[in-house]
C-alpha cells in the first residue's frame, strides 16, 4: 500500500506544491474542462428549445407530471451531503486523516447544490414564475402554503446553501491570505486580497476562528440532515402509492450520505491525477474513504430492505402493485440496476485489494453513483406509471431527448464549476495538512501514534 | 514618549514560547504584555497557556443570530398566515405551530450562522489593514511575535528576541 503523508514534509513544500496546482495542472484537466463546456452548452441549448416549445417537449405529461429533472435534483441535493460529512462530522470527529480532502468535498457540496436549484427552474418551465417557491405573496396578498414540503424545501435548499458557502469561505480564509502573500502580482493576487480580509495569522484571529468554524460546523449537521429530510417529505407527506412510507427521511439521507461518498472517490482520484496531488491525497485516506463508503453503502442497503417490507407488509395493494411492478414491469431494468449497483458492488469495497487499487476503485465508484441515480429514478417514475385509479396507468411513457439531455448536461455544469474552483483557490487545505503533520510529529516524538 | 513595533520572527513554536513566557515574567518598562500578539502558519492551542486566557465572543452572536432568526422565521409565517382575508383556512387551525416548526427551525439555523460569520468578524478584527510589521514567512514556516513598547524598551525586548534566537527583527516607529 502506498505511503501517508510525510511527517517530515515543509511547511514550505506544502505551500509550494498546493499553490502550483493553482498554475500548472496536467493537460488532462483542459480536456475534461472542454468536455464539461460543451456538455453544459448542449444543456443550455436543451433548455432554451424547452422553453421556446413548452414542457411538451419533455414528454413531462399526466400522469407522468414529474421525471429525470425531479430524480436529478434530488440526486444532487444527496450528493452535496458528502462534503458535510467530511468537513463537519469528521471534524468534529478529530479524524484528521480528513484535512487534505475536505475543501474539495465542501466544493462539491457548494456546487451540487447550484445544480439542484437548476433542475427545480427546468421541471417548473415557465422560469418567469420561479419566485411563487419563494416566501412572498403575490399581486392578490396570497402568500405560498407554509405547510407545503415544497416550501420547505425551498427555504431548506437556500439555506443549506448560504451556510454551505459561508462555511467553504470561512475554512479558506487562512488559504487565501497564503495566496495573496505568495503568488505573484495579477488579477489572483488582488481577489486573494481582498478574499483574505486582511488575515495575518494573530492568536486573535486563530482563536475566533476555531470557534466559527466548529459552530457553524455544528450548524451544517442537523441542517444537512434537515435538508434531506425535507426533501423525502416531498414524497412521504404526499398520498401517492409506495410514497407514503414513514422510513422515507432516513432512507434518504443514507441515500444522500452514501452516493456523496462515492462522489468524493471518484473526484479524489481525478484531483490526485490532475493536480499531482500524489504526496497529499494518498492511498491510506483513499482506503479510509472506501471503507466508510461500504459502511453508509451497508447501511443504505438495509434501509432500502426496510422500504420493500414496509410497503409488502402495508397491506396497501397499491403500494405493493408499484414496487411488483418496479421489479418486472418496463423499470425493471433501472431497478435490478440500482440494486446490483447500489447493494451488490460496493461489497467489493470490503476487499483490501480493491480499497487501494485506484483504477478499480475508480470503476466501482462511477458503478455507485449510476446506482444511487437510478435509485432517485426509481423513487420518482414508478409511482406515476402506476398510481391508485386505473385511469394513471401509463407504463410506456418514456423520458424524452430533452430530459436525457439536460441530466448529461448537468454532469458537464457541475463539473465545469468544480474544475474552476479547483484551479482558482486552493482545493487542499494547506493550514490543516500542515497541523496535521505538525500534530503527528509531535505524536511521534512523544512515542504516540499520531493523531489518526 | 514615543511607542515601537518590534517583529521577531521564529523558527519553531518551542522558541516562540520561551520568548512569551520570559516577557511574561520579566517586567520591561515601557513594555505591556497584554499589547504582545503572536502569527502562526497554524493554530497552536498550547500557546493560550502561556498568553493567558484571552476570549473569544463569537458564541454568544451565535446565540443571539439563532434566536432572532428563529422568531423572524416564526412571527414571518404566523403574520402571513394570520392575514385572515387572504388565506382561506376551512376550519383548520390559523397557526399551525407542527408545520411551523419545520421552516422556524430553517431560519434559526440560517439566523445562527449568518450572524456568526459577523460575530468571527467582528471579534477577529476583520477585514483589517495590514499591520505595521508584516512578513510573509508567517503563511509559510515562521512564528512572528509583534510587541509594541516604549523606546526605552526596544533595547531590552531586543535583548529577549536574540537570546531566543530570533531569525529576523523588524522594527518600526508605532503610534
Amino acid at each position: 500500500m502506498g505511503k501517508d503523508i510525510r511527517e517530515d514534509i515543509s511547511w514550505a513544500k506544502i505551500n509550494t506544491d498546493v499553490l502550483k496546482s493553482l498554475e500548472s495542472p496536467r493537460p488532462l484537466y483542459w480536456v475534461i474542462v472542454g468536455v464539461a463546456l460543451l456538455m453544459f452548452l448542449g444543456g443550455v441549448s436543451l433548455e432554451a428549445y424547452q422553453y421556446r416549445q413548452g414542457m411538451g417537449v419533455a414528454n413531462l405529461n399526466n400522469p407522468h407530471v414529474w421525471g429525470l429533472f425531479i430524480a436529478t435534483f434530488i440526486f444532487w441535493i444527496g450528493m452535496s451531503h458528502s462534503g458535510t460529512l467530511l468537513s463537519a462530522i469528521l471534524h468534529l470527529m478529530h479524524a484528521d486523516w480528513r484535512k487534505p480532502i475536505y475543501r474539495f468535498a465542501e466544493a462539491m457540496t457548494t456546487f451540487s447544490l447550484m445544480t439542484a436549484g437548476l433542475f427545480v427552474m427546468v421541471h417548473l418551465g415557465r422560469l418567469w414564475q420561479f419566485y411563487y417557491s419563494l416566501p412572498y405573496p403575490n399581486e392578490r396578498g396570497l402568500w405560498p402554503n407554509f405547510q407545503s414540503p415544497l416550501l420547505w424545501d425551498a427555504m431548506a435548499i437556500f439555506t443549506y446553501l448560504s451556510s454551505s458557502v459561508i462555511f467553504l469561505f470561512i475554512g479558506m480564509i487562512p488559504d487565501l491570505a497564503i495566496c495573496r502573500d505568495h503568488l505573484h502580482p495579477g488579477w489572483r493576487k488582488k481577489l486573494y486580497t481582498v478574499l483574505a480580509l486582511g488575515w495575518e495569522g494573530t492568536d486573535r484571529q486563530w482563536r475566533n476562528f476555531r470557534v466559527t468554524y466548529l459552530t457553524v460546523a455544528c450548524y451544517l449537521i442537523p441542517l444537512a440532515v434537515s435538508v434531506h429530510s425535507i426533501v423525502a417529505s416531498d414524497f412521504a407527506m404526499s398520498q401517492q402509492p409506495g410514497w407514503h412510507v414513514t422510513s422515507f427521511p432516513p432512507y434518504f439521507v443514507a441515500g444522500a450520505l452514501y452516493s456523496g461518498c462515492a462522489a468524493i472517490i471518484t473526484l479524489f482520484i481525478i484531483l490526485r491525477y490532475v493536480f499531482k496531488f500524489e504526496e497529499y491525497m494518498t492511498l491510506p485516506i483513499l482506503k479510509k474513504t472506501a471503507r466508510l463508503t461500504f459502511a453508509i453503502a451497508m447501511v443504505w442497503t438495509y434501509l432500502n430492505a426496510i422500504e420493500f417490507a414496509s410497503v409488502w407488509y402495508s397491506h396497501d395493494q397499491a403500494s405493493k402493485d408499484v414496487l411488483i411492478q418496479k421489479a418486472t414491469g418496463p423499470y425493471a431494468f433501472a431497478w435490478w440496476g440500482m440494486i446490483i449497483c447500489g447493494s451488490v458492488v460496493p461489497l467489493a469495497l470490503a476487499f483490501k485489494k480493491v480499497q487501494t487499487n485506484i483504477p478499480m476503485l475508480f470503476s466501482v465508484s462511477l458503478l455507485l453513483n449510476l446506482g444511487m441515480w437510478l435509485e432517485r429514478w426509481m423513487i420518482v417514475a414508478p409511482t406515476f406509471s402506476h398510481g391508485y385509479y386505473p385511469w394513471t396507468w401509463d407504463h410506456d411513457q418514456w423520458p424524452s431527448f430533452v430530459q436525457w439531455g439536460m441530466v448529461f448536461a448537468s454532469f458537464g455544469w457541475f463539473t465545469l464549476l468544480f474544475m474552476i474552483f479547483c484551479k482558482v483557490f486552493p482545493s487542499v487545505s494547506m493550514y490543516e495538512v500542515k497541523e496535521m503533520v505538525y500534530h503527528r510529529s509531535l505524536a511521534s516524538k512523544m512515542g504516540g501514534k499520531g493523531g489518526h | 514618549m514615543s511607542q515601537r513595533h518590534l517583529l521577531a520572527l521564529f523558527n519553531n513554536f518551542d522558541e516562540a514560547e520561551a520568548v512569551i513566557k520570559e516577557l511574561r515574567e520579566t517586567s520591561i518598562k515601557g513594555f505591556n504584555f497584554d499589547d504582545l500578539v503572536l502569527k502562526s502558519p497554524i493554530e497552536h492551542h498550547e500557546v493560550e497557556d502561556v498568553l493567558g486566557q484571552r476570549s473569544a465572543n463569537v458564541q454568544w452572536f451565535t446565540l443571539v443570530g439563532s434566536i432572532l432568526g428563529g422568531l423572524l422565521g416564526f412571527f414571518l409565517i404566523s403574520g402571513a398566515q394570520a392575514n385572515f382575508y387572504s388565506q382561506m383556512k376551512g376550519g383548520k387551525p390559523i397557526v399551525p405551530l407542527p408545520a411551523n416548526f419545520v421552516l422556524t427551525y430553517e431560519m434559526f439555523i440560517l439566523g445562527g450562522v449568518f450572524i456568526s460569520v459577523l460575530g468571527f468578524l467582528v471579534c477577529a478584527g476583520l477585514p483589517a489593514k495590514r499591520s505595521p510589521l508584516y512578513s510573509a514567512k508567517v503563511q509559510e514556516d515562521q512564528i512572528a511575535i509583534l510587541v509594541k513598547g516604549d523606546d526605552s524598551a526596544v533595547a531590552a525586548l531586543k535583548a529577549v528576541f536574540t537570546k531566543h534566537q530570533a531569525l529576523e527583527i523588524q522594527e518600526e516607529a508605532g503610534k
